[in-house]
């Protein structure tokens, strides 16, 4: 039988490029290895391990039954509206920003540093916003909406401008050829196009908001943070165990929820 | 002339969800103690701590913020290398189209989903608790969130493939290990390599946090500094370790653009 061979591109200067890439990587990779310490683990690991697991098969029931202030059930409802309000704060603004972001409403150059706007916006932490927001407002939900609504414009802006850029242009150049102005074009024209995958980005923006919003209240600002790291820190392992169950079971439920909502959209 | 009619879509069932979306935000923001006028007149403390942060921050400080900074990025670095390590075989156990063995892929889903739903920092401070205070905590809560992340993303991405090329191969008498070398590896590598890019974004902000909890890298010498109340220190490191972030996103980006 005949063999069939074919015979491989090759070419020199890529050959060398892709070494250089990996060396540049595994430098990378092995130079990280050499900072990481590892001291060790505590002589008193293995016993905070099993109290962890022990906590896990005893969750404290009576704090997830607290309806009063002090509760579970508050906090979580707390981080709940916290997330939602946080949402809908950064879906309003995003748009402006997504205009100011796409390329096919406000021209290239104009794009370019809306683009580079947006990624600033969402590169800067949303611990240190809600610090600062802190200061504004006190500690409490307020500075963590806030924090939240400010930070995911970042991430909205970018997705809705993308949303933006592949819409079809053709209704926006009719509206314009019939002598519509700037706002007829954006509410009767680019807005209605894009709705359904701003709604759908918004939802995702929100699952991950419910992440977010239950690591906030380590600075203070509200949310099932604060009693989580509180219980982490104290080591009263019940207590962090049922407050882990109920967030991870509280996260699923609305991911499950906002993932259906956001097949029947797109 | 005739006249066209557009019978008006019913608006019953879209105005009840505007209704109970309207609802829910108001609810929320109420609930939550959201106030916006509190809010706007109290905004002259915030430019207060914006002032002490920033004009001007303590630039002599810098020197002292290299180190930490960069074990931020060797965190980032080692934390995303494990984690999509382990994502790609586990990934492919859970994709449900290359082995189809329902017994293996739920369990492993229901893993990867959990792990996605429990925030790195709060991963961090477990560890903290297990490891003890340091960077290595956070480079193993890291590589956790890392591994659920990657995984899922990968193996939605295996489940999506071309399958023409897997069938070609199986009618050629190949094995499930050269079905895996020759037809759904090759498929996936570039998006593979461009989620463990974003992994390493969100590793490097999510690193220079986790000092807060005292899982090392720039976090913690941000906790500490507002422990002290050295503001122009922490307008400082927030400066630094933004440009430090806002450069790889940017170089990263750009590598994730041309990969697929």
């Amino acid at each position: 039988m005949e063999k069939i061979l074919v015979k491989k591109e090759r070419n020199p200067l890529k050959t060398t490029l892709h070494t250089i890439y990996y060396l540049i990587v595994f430098g990378l990779i092995f130079w990280g290895f050499g900072g990481i310490e590892y001291k060790g683990i505590m002589q008193t690991a293995a016993s905070s391990i099993n109290a962890l697991l022990d906590g896990f098969i005893n969750p404290d029931l009576a704090y997830a039954t607290n309806t009063t202030i002090d509760g579970l059930p508050y906090a979580i409802l707390e981080t709940i509206a916290i997330a939602i309000s946080g949402t809908f704060v950064s879906a309003i603004i995003s748009i402006p920003f997504a205009l100011l972001a796409s390329q096919n409403i406000v021209g290239q150059k104009v794009s370019k540093v809306g683009k580079l706007i947006v990624t600033m916006i969402r590169t800067f932490p949303e611990l240190i916003l809600a610090l600062i927001f802190i200061s504004v407002v006190g500690p409490g939900a307020p500075a963590g909406i806030l924090a939240l609504g400010i930070h995911s414009i970042g991430m909205l802006a970018k997705l809705f401008s993308e949303a933006i850029e592949s819409m079809d242009m053709g209704v926006k150049e009719a509206l314009e050829s019939c002598g519509g102005n700037y706002f007829e074009v954006l509410f009767r024209a680019v807005l209605p196009q894009v709705s359904p995958e701003l709604i759908s980005y918004t939802l995702y923006r929100f699952e991950i908001n419910m992440r977010a919003a239950s690591t906030l209240g380590l600075v203070g600002a509200g949310g099932i943070g604060a009693p989580l790291i509180f219980a982490i820190r104290t080591r009263s392992w019940e207590r962090a165990a049922i407050i882990i169950i109920v967030l991870v079971v509280t996260v699923t439920i609305i991911d499950q929820i906002s993932g259906r909502i956001r097949k029947k959209l797109v | 002339m005739e006249k066209i009619t557009v019978p008006k879509p019913r608006r019953l069932r879209r105005n009840l969800t505007i209704l109970t979306v309207t609802l829910l935000i108001v609810g929320s923001a109420w609930f939550a103690g959201f106030n916006l006028f509190e809010v706007i007149g109290n905004l002259y403390k915030g430019s207060r701590l914006l002032g002490r942060m920033f004009f001007p921050p303590d630039i002599s400080y810098v020197p002292r913020i290299i180190s930490p900074m960069l074990e931020t990025i060797q965190m980032a670095l080692v934390g995303t290398f494990i984690g999509a390590l382990v994502a790609l075989p586990t990934a492919v156990l859970a994709a449900n189209n290359f082995i189809k063995t329902k017994w293996l892929h739920v369990p492993l889903r229901f893993i990867l989903n959990i792990l996605r739903t429990i925030p790195a920092m709060v991963l961090a401070s477990l560890f903290v608790a297990v490891f003890g205070l340091g960077a290595f905590s956070g480079v193993v809560a890291l590589a956790i969130f890392t591994f659920g992340l990657i995984s899922k993303l990968t193996f939605e991405s295996i489940e999506a493939i071309d399958y023409g090329q897997v069938e070609a191969l199986m009618s050629l008498g190949a094995n499930k290990m050269n079905v895996l070398r020759y037809a759904i590896i090759p498929q996936i590598l570039p998006q593979y390599t461009s989620y463990t890019i974003y992994g390493f974004e969100v590793n490097i902000r999510a690193a220079a946090v986790l000092g807060w909890v005292g899982a090392g890298g720039i976090g913690q010498t941000l906790e500490y500094n507002l422990a002290w109340r050295n503001f122009d220190r922490v307008g400082t490191i927030i400066i630094f370790s933004f440009a430090i972030v806002l450069i790889i996103d940017l170089v990263s980006s750009a590598i994730r653009k041309r990969l697929v």
